[in-house]
């Protein structure tokens, strides 16, 4: 690593003296060595760690001597594909992802086009109520939506004024997870109303002036103008929003239990109930599993944020 | 569009529209359309502060009444008296402040160093703070416990606070904030002879008020809504924070007392709403600096 420099000096810097490279070397992983030091325990340690034990047979009596344990080869992650409850967690993950993401983006994207053009007046005033969800506690939000979603909660009261009976939302299988998806979009509108909106402004004015000039409607201005020009905003914004919500946990825990019969059971519950039951190995695969999902949102962000700098 | 038609009556608008495109006049549709979604998105916090003032009895009842008959302070009552919501509200603070304090002196020194300096094994350092951005806890929690509890840790501060004294978003927002910092001046205070850490000190640190303000803010925001892990590592009452306390009575024997659980998650709520509304601009300057919440 101390060759790199004169390996392949970088055409820019030729001109500084080497002295002074490799006397900020010292000084800069000095300036470094704190985050470093809880970096390597803290994360990245347990990152490797964390592979490391799916591979062994590693539970809570083993916790005082974690070296002491069997290596079990696949067997762990050969067991979960053959739990049905496991393989029913990933399915609900998935549509979670599947449907919240896009549906998230769309309800967003339209409330930034909304505070971007349509409108004059009271913009930070929408601008903080769409954000504010936001900010708080998933699980106190989840708590308040939970006595929402009950039986004889706000929304069926709400229905009943328009005679509509409600099903209990958070106890059937058909409406459980949609409830939870529901909940989600609400509380994530905000983060991506803010970067759509960032996006919006940076698409160029003299684009639509042209395209207005060719007699472009709305509709045609916004599918050929402004989409095209919100692509970065907008795959980054499914990126971060599909990690997030691969690891939806919260909503199920407080909301649902995992139920009715493991209709909202999430990948991150299930994680979470082995690491419970003491199976420490097992839950390492688990995660390792929605570990794997996320890598590839995250290389996509990746190549994504290193592309802006 | 008909040729026919009388000129002046359709060019008129058609010109004042071409010159300001994007400011169309304003529709008063956009308005109730965004004014009923707003209801939408503010209701379950109004529903919230309104129940946590409203008996049990009283939010059971069918048909529901919106406001509440008879306002009590129960609720609030029996939070910090019979149920500890002092100590899990200090436990809340605690950590989060210590989280807080480390994250900024931490991001600061590193940031300082991917941005302004030049070193060998600098690439590297960035690879590894963007390539973990995204790494969710719960791929980590399980190790981490085994750790924590190797180390005696389990069910302390300590244990609460110390891994997450650092994280790459915070490195990431201090050097992209850094990065738009000129470089005239660090080259002025190092051929006055200033030191490196004199420089970070006196001529960075003073000019990074905003990007402290907003990692400070986002941070403790993390840290006050973090969940897992305080799950995980608090195993008795004297150690939950606000979110474990929160969800451990919701799903156990208090979970059919919703006016005590509204109120619990008023006192989780509220004072973040409060912080967001005084100091939304900061909120925003976050995604701004780092493209993510």
């Amino acid at each position: 690593m101390a060759l790199a420099h004169t390996a392949k000096p970088a055409p820019g810097r030729a001109r500084k003296p080497r002295s002074r490279r490799s006397r900020q070397t010292v000084v800069a992983w000095s300036f470094a060595a704190p985050f470093l030091i809880l970096f390597v325990i803290f994360m990245a340690g347990p990152i490797v760690a964390s592979l490391a034990m799916s591979f062994t047979d590693l539970t809570t009596r083993d916790l005082r001597s974690p070296f002491g344990v069997n290596f079990v080869g696949f067997e762990n992650y050969v067991a979960l594909f053959n739990d049905s409850r496991f393989v029913r967690s990933l399915a609900n993950t998935a549509v979670f992802v599947l449907v919240g993401v896009p549906l998230t983006m769309a309800v967003a994207l339209l409330v930034a086009l909304a505070l971007n053009n349509g409108i004059t007046r009271f913009r930070t005033f929408f601008r903080v109520g769409y954000y504010a969800p936001v900010v708080t506690s998933i699980v106190a939000v989840a708590i308040v939506w939970r006595f929402i979603l009950q039986p004889d909660g706000l929304l069926n009261g709400f229905l009943g004024v328009f005679g509509i009976t409600g099903p209990n939302w958070l106890e059937n299988e058909l409406t459980a997870l949609p409830s939870l998806i529901f909940m989600a979009v609400w509380r994530n509108i905000g983060t991506l109303m803010v970067i759509f909106l960032a996006g919006l402004q940076g698409v160029p004015r003299e684009h639509h002036e042209a395209a207005m000039v060719d007699g472009a409607s709305a509709v045609q201005r916004f599918w050929n103008v402004t989409l095209p020009a919100m692509r970065p905003p907008i795959l980054f914004a499914a990126v971060i929003t599909g990690i997030g919500f691969l690891q939806f946990f919260e909503e199920p825990y407080v909301m649902t239990g995992g139920g009715p019969l493991d209709a909202t059971l999430s990948t991150a519950m299930y994680t979470y109930d082995q690491f419970g039951f003491g199976n420490y190995s097992y839950a390492s695969a688990a995660s390792y599993v929605l570990f794997l999902a996320i890598v590839v949102l995250s290389l996509i962000q990746f190549r994504f944020l290193g592309k802006k700098d | 569009m008909a040729t026919s038609v009388a000129p002046p009556v359709v060019t008129v608008p058609r010109e004042r529209r071409r010159r300001t495109p994007m400011q169309q006049r304003p529709r008063l549709w956009l308005y109730v359309v965004l004014g009923l979604g707003m209801i939408a998105m503010i209701m379950p916090f109004v529903w919230m502060i309104l129940g946590s003032f409203k008996t049990t009895a009283e939010i059971r009842q069918y048909p529901l009444n919106f406001w509440p008959l008879e306002p009590t302070l129960d609720n609030y009552t029996e939070l910090f008296v019979r149920l500890d919501f002092a100590t899990f509200f200090t436990n809340s603070l605690v950590v989060a402040v210590f989280v807080t304090a480390g994250n900024i002196v931490f991001s600061s020194m590193v940031g300082y160093a991917l941005a302004k300096l030049d070193f060998a094994g600098k690439k590297v350092l960035f690879m590894l703070v963007l390539g973990t951005l995204m790494v969710p806890g719960v791929v980590t929690f399980v190790p981490l416990f085994v750790l924590t509890a190797n180390l005696g840790l389990v069910n302390s501060y300590p244990g609460l606070i110390l891994p997450f004294l650092i994280a790459p978003l915070g490195v990431f927002l201090m050097r992209q904030f850094m990065l738009s910092l000129p470089d005239d001046l660090i080259e002025a205070a190092r051929i006055d002879g200033a030191s490196e850490w004199r420089i970070f000190l006196r001529v960075i640190m003073p000019l990074c008020g905003p990007a402290v303000a907003t990692l400070t803010i986002l941070t403790f925001l993390a840290s006050w809504n973090n969940f897992l892990w305080p799950l995980v590592v608090a195993t008795s009452e004297d150690r939950y924070t606000l979110p474990v306390a929160l969800a451990l009575y919701s799903v156990g024997q208090n979970a059919a007392e919703y006016g005590l659980m509204m109120a619990g998650a008023v006192v989780v709520v509220l004072p973040i709403l409060l912080i967001f509304v005084l100091l939304q601009k900061y909120f925003v300057q976050g995604i701004a600096l780092t493209g993510i919440k």
